[in-house]
């Protein structure tokens, strides 16, 4: 699926984590920002490219801002900004998610 | 799934959905019923982002043993389809339509969320659904509304919006919710199902908010919506039976286990007769005894 535009989803606050995407030609590339990336850095990558896959996106940039986020958040906020990227809100592809 | 028509609901906790941290710890509260709100505490541009959230939360947190509800949005909005689509994939287990004015309402939602279940695979009748009744016309449908589906489960009351249809507001004594609180309660009860008040969104007033519930659970109401987690251990103390009530159900309850044995149709205890509302309202206890840890198990 293509990214025709820039979307977020998320927000700041404790517990969730702020996802942004935009076109990138080829592959998925991901800019992290989160307090416990040491830790959990290849996780949080790993559930936005597991989920971007999901959603059969290939190429993107994704910024991500955690604040502390579980999977079931990151997921969450991936889908709803690739959908907000994708401009398929209306339309989720429910039988992929 | 628990046994979904009889079972407690003493609180319904409401339960903001596109705030992470809210849903994550939704469960550690003790809530009997957790509900996910996607409508009302949900801005118009996040409808989506809440729905996923819920969604997901829904198929990886462990919620313990409180029921779990979801409050879509209304049928002329937008939402309501993909609300219904993903809540009924993620395996909610109630879904609270709002404003429900007509029997109509429930049995359109009904269609919707079978045809949800077909298309997701979900076994067939599994999505149990609550009508919220907010306006003059709900009160007034309220019994065709309750008796409307096989899968519902109770009905709420909603004051804030009920109130403003009434042109009215909503007043210390709640003398204005009385027609509407008894009528809701009425039509739960000939239908079989549960019964919720309203909330009570005064935090500074925990008087005013015991004083409502010890009403409410006189008129004989299963429980109260609840805005805040503070509210839950308040609502379970007015909820709680009393050392008297307690030993009577226990007598009563030990009647029926001889009668049993005896094998006797009849049950009978300090050489009365024990008829049936007598042990329905003695399980009633008893569930509620248990619930606040103040007999075992086994009912000792």
């Amino acid at each position: 699926m293509e990214i025709k535009e820039t979307a977020v989803a998320g927000t700041l606050e404790s517990s969730d984590i702020q996802i942004m995407i935009t076109k990138a030609d080829q592959g998925i590339s991901i800019e992290l920002e989160s307090d416990v990336a040491k830790q959990f850095g290849q996780q949080i990558k790993k559930v936005i490219t597991d989920t971007l896959k999901q959603l059969d996106i290939d190429a993107a940039h994704v910024k991500a801002v955690d604040k502390g986020a579980l999977d079931c958040v990151i997921k969450a906020r991936t889908i709803a900004a690739a959908q907000r990227a994708t401009k398929t809100v209306d339309t989720p592809a429910w039988e992929v998610l | 799934m628990a046994e979904t028509k009889e079972r407690l609901r003493r609180t319904m906790m409401f339960v903001p959905g596109n705030n992470p941290a809210m849903v994550k710890d939704a469960g550690i509260y003790g809530a009997d019923s957790i509900m996910f709100d996607l409508e009302d505490a949900v801005s118009m541009n996040e409808k989506d982002a809440a729905r996923d959230l819920v969604y997901e939360a829904l198929q990886t947190q462990d919620y313990g043993n409180a029921e779990l509800v979801v409050r879509i949005n209304g049928a002329d909005t937008p939402y309501y389809h993909n609300d219904i689509l993903a809540m009924v994939k993620a395996g909610i287990e109630v879904i609270r339509l709002p404003k429900t004015e007509t029997a109509a309402m429930i049995e359109q939602l009904e269609a919707d969320v079978l045809a949800a279940e077909k298309r997701f695979g979900r076994p067939e009748g599994s999505t149990h659904l609550m009508a919220a009744i907010e306006s003059a016309k709900g009160v007034l449908n309220s019994p065709e509304i309750a008796a409307a589906s096989q899968r519902m489960i109770g009905i709420a009351l909603s004051a804030e919006d009920y109130t403003t249809d009434m042109k009215t507001h909503r007043y210390p004594d709640g003398a204005e919710l009385q027609f509407a609180r008894n009528m809701v309660l009425h039509a739960a009860r000939a239908a079989g199902i549960a019964a919720f008040d309203t909330v009570f969104s005064n935090m500074n007033d925990p008087e005013g908010f015991y004083r409502e519930t010890e009403y409410i659970h006189q008129l004989g109401f299963d429980g109260k919506s609840l805005v805040n987690p503070r509210q839950i251990p308040m609502v379970n103390k007015v909820y709680q039976p009393t050392q008297a009530e307690i030993e009577n159900a226990q007598n009563v309850m030990k009647a029926i286990e001889e009668a049993k044995i005896k094998g006797s149709g009849v049950i009978s205890m300090n050489g009365q007769m024990v008829d049936r509302p007598v042990v329905m309202r003695a399980q009633r206890v008893m569930m509620l005894a248990q619930a606040a840890h103040l007999v075992d198990e086994e009912g000792n």
